[in-house]
């Protein structure tokens, strides 16, 4: 990307980068160009990239000392709570670490969102994205089950079952997965194995996801085209590795605090109880991140339809750069998709909210509103918006706005629209 | 930094809210203040050993405590009582090991290393001495249990006679705070059921709170370890974070841009 070439001074230096240009990418890295007006939300592509490498490094302890046998599983959990040294931080972290990981890739999905990254020329980075988020839900439902409590059981239980909407060959692909006639040993292996693979899958998917980065570049929270590099840039290293730096931080004391004063608030006590087939908790409730997807599952009345419609609500996203029609990507030059995107973060909060209730009366209702809503949002409100919209007028680079102050007004408007 | 604020707000607003979402409650639970509770929680010594003199004489006729081991009630951050005292604990108690060098399977008393031996051989053998109901392991009981150790607490005072026009089968409790209100354990706890060592008066709600802080104890062992090292590690990020902070805007003063 960067437009002079890249010599190393020492000679083994040339000699090395002249047959592996490690040098040069390291050196592509640290000059890579990027916005200057990137806001505290971009940093969330950082903090995701450590909660994947803090999820693997603890993982891979854990691994050390679990047992993968329906037999032995949640006794070997207790062992590594109990007679592992620091067992209980390296589970806690990694458990925690999930939540933490969904919490930093549901902001960092609300800020392209937001600021229109997904719109071209960034269609794949974002399809990746969506890729990677996948990745992350089957790894992270896996990872539930393998303490075998009776959540992770029931859980299981309940995820594999949807296979079974599949007409003709539903029961028998049920079957295949379950390697048996019901969750058991064989499940729980597999479950094991591919929840070990899936985060090196994602880790390469993440490489993918920059690599299709540093091609055109960051958008920015104006949304035009930069120039790069220029006066609107910075060198990625030392302006943006700082900045992340400090926001990874930041947020490594909410982390912190949930894995030393509150560690098992996220998760269900039910999981705390050994995996028992003969008795059905009064509710399964999924982990808290996959409420939303529960509630549309749980609001559609046909089982195979309401699978389709879980499976829609996410695939939706991968259609984007296309369902939006607006050539303006930022929302601060988009006064009613600004309204509608924060209609659509409460609407998913509130489905959230009623994947966590029972299925019957009120909450069946809301949930089937905020379902209808959601396809609404994306299949009929973003395409005609692009073509209905007025938009504000847009600067010409983001240095203008930049030195006249204009992260002010942008932040009062914010504000107007968070109340 | 205003944003940042703004990242901060909606983060905790997120959680809170996903928080209220899953403790669906409906009767208030009994709420005392634990010890081992908020930043710098500790166990109360006095009251784990207590708790653990009414595991056993009142529990563990039932409750088997399958994770944890002899050796833990001597270790840092759990009762501890001196090595003779657990030594002398857990000679009490036998079990079988073997099979030794002729092949036959011996009974030996326990030692340090031993789990605490269980009342019952097997999950049936504890059902059918139980009218069928399997009194619940209680490693981890205080984790298990909505509400935590504020359930467990209510339950053992929660006993009541049932309101009229409720009958009860024979051998089934009504209980004010267990789900469905019917408990198949009779009422564990009465006043001066037990007589402590150290002399506390035995009323039911002391045994409630000890054996509770008991079962906390039984279920985090590294609870103090954890609450420890917490507050420390955030302590020592919240130090680095101001630094980083100085920094960065130091680093960004060199541009005409703000952080």
């Amino acid at each position: 990307m960067s437009d002079q070439e890249y010599v190393p001074k020492s000679k083994f230096g040339k000699w090395f980068n002249d047959r592996l240009p490690l040098l040069t990418l390291a050196s592509h890295l640290t000059e890579y160009p990027t916005p200057k007006n990137l806001n505290y939300w971009w940093t969330f592509g950082g903090i995701l990239t450590f909660c994947l490498i803090t999820q693997i490094v603890t993982g891979l302890t854990l691994a050390m000392h679990y047992i993968a046998h329906a037999d032995l599983a949640f006794e070997s959990v207790e062992h590594i709570m109990r007679d592992v040294n620091y067992g209980w931080l390296i589970r806690y972290i990694h458990a925690n670490g999930a939540s933490m990981f969904f919490l930093a890739v549901y902001i960092h999905i609300f800020r392209s969102l937001f600021y229109g990254s997904y719109k071209s020329p960034r269609e794949i980075i974002w399809i990746i994205g969506i890729i990677i988020y996948l990745l992350m839900m089957a790894a992270a439902f896996m990872g539930y089950v393998l303490p075998w409590g009776q959540m992770s059981f029931w859980g299981a239980t309940v995820i594999t079952n949807l296979f079974s909407a599949i007409p003709f060959i539903g029961e028998g692909i049920v079957n295949w997965l379950w390697g048996g006639y019901s969750v058991d040993n064989p499940t729980l292996t597999r479950f094991f194995t591919l929840h070990y693979l899936i985060p090196f899958l994602i880790l390469g998917l993440v490489v993918l996801h920059i690599w299709a980065l540093h091609i055109p570049g960051n958008n920015n929270p104006i949304g035009i085209d930069v120039k790069k590099p220029s006066k609107d840039t910075v060198p990625f290293h030392p302006y943006i590795v700082i900045k992340d730096g400090f926001a990874l931080l930041m947020f490594m004391i909410v982390f912190a605090f949930f894995v030393f004063y509150s560690p098992n608030i996220l998760g269900h006590a039910d999981n705390y109880i050994e995996a028992n087939p003969m008795v059905t908790p009064a509710h399964i409730v999924p982990e808290w991140y996959l409420l939303p997807f529960y509630a549309i599952l749980r609001s559609v009345p046909d089982k195979l339809m309401g699978v389709v419609a879980m499976l829609s609500a996410i695939l939706i996203l991968a259609a984007l750069p296309w369902l939006d029609t607006s050539k303006i990507r930022s929302a601060v030059f988009r006064p009613l998709y600004k309204q509608f995107y924060w209609i659509l973060v409460a609407d998913v909060l509130i489905l959230g909210y009623v994947g966590a209730m029972p299925a019957e009366g009120l909450y069946l209702l809301i949930a089937r509103v905020a379902t209808a809503y959601y396809f609404i949002h994306f299949l009929m409100i973003l395409p005609i918006l692009g073509f209905k919209e007025k938009t504000i007028p847009l600067p010409l680079s983001i240095t203008d706005p930049v030195l006249a102050g204009f992260p002010n007004t942008e932040m009062v408007k914010k504000k107007e629209s968070l109340n | 930094m205003k944003n940042f604020f703004r990242i901060f707000y909606l983060i905790i607003l997120l959680l809170t809210g996903s928080l209220q979402a899953n403790a669906a409650e409906k009767v208030e639970l009994l709420k005392i203040d634990w010890s081992f509770k908020g930043l710098f929680g500790k166990f109360d010594r006095g009251s784990l050993q207590r708790g653990y003199q009414v595991y056993t004489e009142v529990c563990s006729s039932c409750h088997s405590m399958k994770y944890v081991s002899y050796r833990n009630l001597a270790e840092k951050g759990g009762p501890e009582f001196t090595e003779e005292q657990v030594k002398a604990i857990a000679a009490n108690f036998e079990v079988t090991d073997g099979p030794n060098n002729d092949g036959e399977m011996f009974v030996r008393p326990a030692k340090l290393s031993d789990k605490f031996v269980m009342p019952f051989e097997n999950v049936k053998a504890a059902q059918a001495a139980n009218g069928g109901a399997y009194p619940p392991d209680m490693s981890v009981l205080a984790k298990a249990r909505t509400g935590g150790v504020n359930y467990i607490y209510s339950v053992l005072l929660g006993y009541q006679d049932p309101p009229s026009g409720v009958t009860m089968e024979d051998g089934v409790y009504y209980n004010k705070y267990m789900y469905g209100n019917k408990i198949k354990m009779s009422k564990p706890l009465s006043d001066d059921l037990i007589e402590y060592n150290d002399g506390t008066v035995a009323s039911e709600e002391q045994m409630a709170k000890d054996v509770v802080t008991f079962l906390m104890w039984a279920a985090e062992p590294h609870l103090e370890a954890r609450h420890k090292m917490g507050f420390k590690a955030i302590l020592y990020l919240i130090i680095l974070t101001i630094l980083v902070y100085f920094s960065m805007k130091r680093i960004w003063s060199r541009i005409e841009s703000k952080v």
